[in-house]
């Protein structure tokens, strides 16, 4: 299993653009991955699932993915999360 | 058979095409219990995808029929689709509890949504839970066989019929094929009207039951100056329309060639043609339409659009919009017009007997001076981007507007000390709406750089009528004589002192108004921005000269509306 922890700093938190790009960069993969905000764990590949946890600017958040393509998944979102300045 | 319908006329133009009606169908269904589990959990998702091929379709059309924005919300209706914990959660209610496909969505579906809608401090959020809703209907219209109209898929000239018309709706529009809109409810300014105005299609709205006086298939002939529906109507009226809509269609031709064009009367009296806005997304339509200034910005859409006082860089930031937007041109921004009918929840305002007589605007703005001095800063630090005129509104005395204006310096001197840059060209003036400051007018030019007269409130507080009450709203009468010799008094005194005087009201963009206005000498007419051009050409047909005497005649000899509104039209006739 591939781990990640982030530090949001996108002004809006995870709310409408960067939720949705996370959710299709995620979809893209056929690892499972998910979400974790305060002990909550949600699946990445969910926007109502993601947009649920209402993660602020801030924000503590862990990101893992479990499976055959796992690697190329975390660094897929972690390109994404870098090109958009969401987290670091 | 022929018959005719009447609404209120929302966007101009003849059209004649086939009615389509855009309602909503019956989606009700019943519990089922289901004892083979995989092919209802297969139904359900046949019909996911159905809806997700049909939305494809809708935003592939959307998108080039009315732009990528657009388009976009059904992006979010196709996610809000492949949501693995959606589509997981409803099959397994289907598996559980053995129900059918529709019932396992409707209550899956209502989870998120209550969850969403429950965010009550994140409106983005409430906006999705809509999204669920919207995408719930296609998939059970999918689920239980029902055909959802979809507008989008229309290939045929068609007359849109509704209740009423939602963004969602009129996203998936293609004007090629939409010829007009008629609905049951709504007024000049519902999103419909709106929408009809910006696509420049007519539009009819507030029928009350057009949706079950036509037929789909029906023929149409809407006439969207007049707000006349013809149904089935003979050859005759066909050919009649089809005659007026080729006179529409040249007019529209000749205004277009005066969009870069000043406004100027035949003898060469240039007077300014402004615009209306409310929000700095309005700007296009002014510029779309030659609109020479915003003659009146109405800033409490920040305040009401908002859960919260809106902070000064929120506002700052809106200002400077406007300003650069318009490049340089004037734009007369009213500060906020709270109180009357525009409620703010988190501002408490009290409930009043009469709330237009009552505490609102500037009588606000005055006694809780925190917030007002919080949007002025805005005002002041957006000054340097463009050419602001700042403009108080309901301003009854002349210690009123000091007072005003003494908060104003204060906060500029205060910037000014800490190294903030402001214009020093920021004009200063007043609405006219209450009577005493009409009738004060020329006590007040000395002291104000500008009069813009608000037709809307002067009026009825002129004729003490309500104009939204139906029993006295025969009184709501802009050409009355006593209306025009208010105006002639506002703008007389302007010109005494060398200051100029506009006017912001309905009234500015009244073909039978603009006349007698332009005759008593108004400076600056300030209107929709879709009635900019209608008026730039009728000014090109009057001689000012003329209409000063019409306007003459008008105030001294004319005793009622209805002889100033003959009057106008023996003179423009010539």
């Amino acid at each position: 299993m591939e781990k990640r922890n982030y530090t949001v700093t996108a002004e809006t938190g995870i709310h409408a653009r960067p939720a949705t790009l996370l959710v299709q960069t995620a979809s893209k993969y056929n690892s499972d991955i998910t979400l974790e905000y305060k002990g909550k764990s949600v699946n990445l590949k969910s926007i109502m699932g993601v947009m649920s946890l209402g993660v602020g600017q801030g924000a503590e958040v862990t990101i893992s993915a479990e499976g055959a393509d796992e690697t190329e998944a975390i660094e897929g979102i972690e390109q994404t999360i870098k090109n958009e300045g969401m987290a670091e | 058979m022929a018959s005719q319908v009447s609404g209120i006329a929302a966007s101009d133009g003849i059209a004649q095409a086939k009615a389509y009606l855009l309602v909503e169908p019956d989606l009700s269904f019943e519990k089922k219990t289901i004892s083979d589990v995989d092919s209802e959990v297969a139904r359900l998702q046949a019909a996911i995808d159905t809806a997700k091929e049909e939305l494809a379709n809708i935003r592939s059309i959307a998108a080039e029929s009315l732009g990528e924005e657009e388009a976009q919300v059904f992006d979010a209706h196709t996610m809000v689709l492949s949501d693995p914990d959606l589509i997981e959660q409803t099959n397994t209610v289907i598996k559980d509890e053995k129900v059918n496909a529709e019932v396992a969505f409707q209550k899956t579906s209502d989870m998120f949504i209550t969850m969403f809608e429950g965010m009550e401090d994140n409106p983005y959020m409430q906006e999705r839970a809509a999204d669920i809703r919207d995408v719930r209907k296609r998939v059970i219209s999918h689920l239980l066989g029902v055909k959802l109209p979809t507008p989008a898929t229309i290939d045929e000239e068609v007359i849109i019929i509704a209740e009423d018309l939602t963004p969602s709706d009129t996203a998936q529009l293609n004007k090629e094929f939409v010829k007009a809109f008629v609905t049951n409810i709504g007024g000049r300014t519902s999103h419909s009207a709106i929408m009809a105005r910006s696509l420049e299609i007519p539009a009819i709205v507030g029928t009350n039951n057009i949706t079950e006086l036509v037929s789909e298939g029906d023929f149409l002939v809407v006439d969207g100056m007049e707000g006349d529906v013809f149904v089935n109507p003979s050859e005759d009226t066909k050919k009649a329309y089809s005659n007026k809509a080729e006179e529409f269609a040249s007019l529209k031709l000749e205004w277009e060639r005066l969009k870069d064009e000043k406004s100027v009367t035949k003898d060469g009296k240039h007077v300014e043609l402004a615009a209306n806005i409310g929000t700095p997304k309005d700007l296009n339509g002014v510029v779309e339409n030659g609109g020479e200034a915003v003659g009146l910005y109405r800033t409490e859409f920040l305040y009401m659009d908002s859960k919260e006082l809106p902070t000064e860089d929120e506002q700052y930031t809106a200002y400077k919009a406007v300003l650069e937007g318009m490049g340089g041109k004037p734009v007369v921004v009213r500060t906020m017009d709270i109180g009357g009918d525009k409620e703010l929840p988190y501002l408490e305002l009290p409930n009043e007997m009469n709330p237009f007589l009552g505490y609102r605007a500037i009588r606000v703005s005055l006694d809780q001076d925190e917030i007002f001095r919080t949007q002025l800063r805005a005002l002041l630090r957006a000054s340097v981007h463009g050419t602001l005129r700042i403009m108080f509104p309901m301003i009854a005395t002349l210690p009123e507007f000091r007072s005003a204006k003494a908060i104003l310096e204060e906060e500029k001197a205060k910037l000014v000390e800490a190294g903030t840059e402001v214009s020093n060209d920021i004009q200063v003036g007043i609405m006219i709406e209450i009577p005493a400051a009409a009738v004060l007018a020329d006590q007040f030019a000395k002291e104000v750089d500008f009069f813009s007269i608000g037709t809307n409130d002067l009026i009825q507080y002129t004729m003490a009528a309500d104009r939204m009450n139906e029993r006295v709203s025969y009184l709501y009468q802009p050409y009355n004589p006593s209306i025009l010799r208010l105006i002639k008094n506002v703008i007389d005194a302007a010109h005494k002192e060398g200051k100029w005087a506009g006017m912001c009201g309905e009234m500015a963009g009244d073909q039978i108004a603009v006349p007698i206005l332009l005759g008593l000498g108004l400076d600056e007419f300030s209107m929709s921005a879709t009635s900019i051009l209608k008026t730039r050409s009728l000014l090109t047909e009057l001689d000012s000269t003329e209409m000063k005497e019409l306007s003459e005649k008008a105030l001294n000899e004319c005793t009622s509306a209805e002889e100033v509104i003959k009057l106008v039209e023996q003179y423009t006739a010539k």
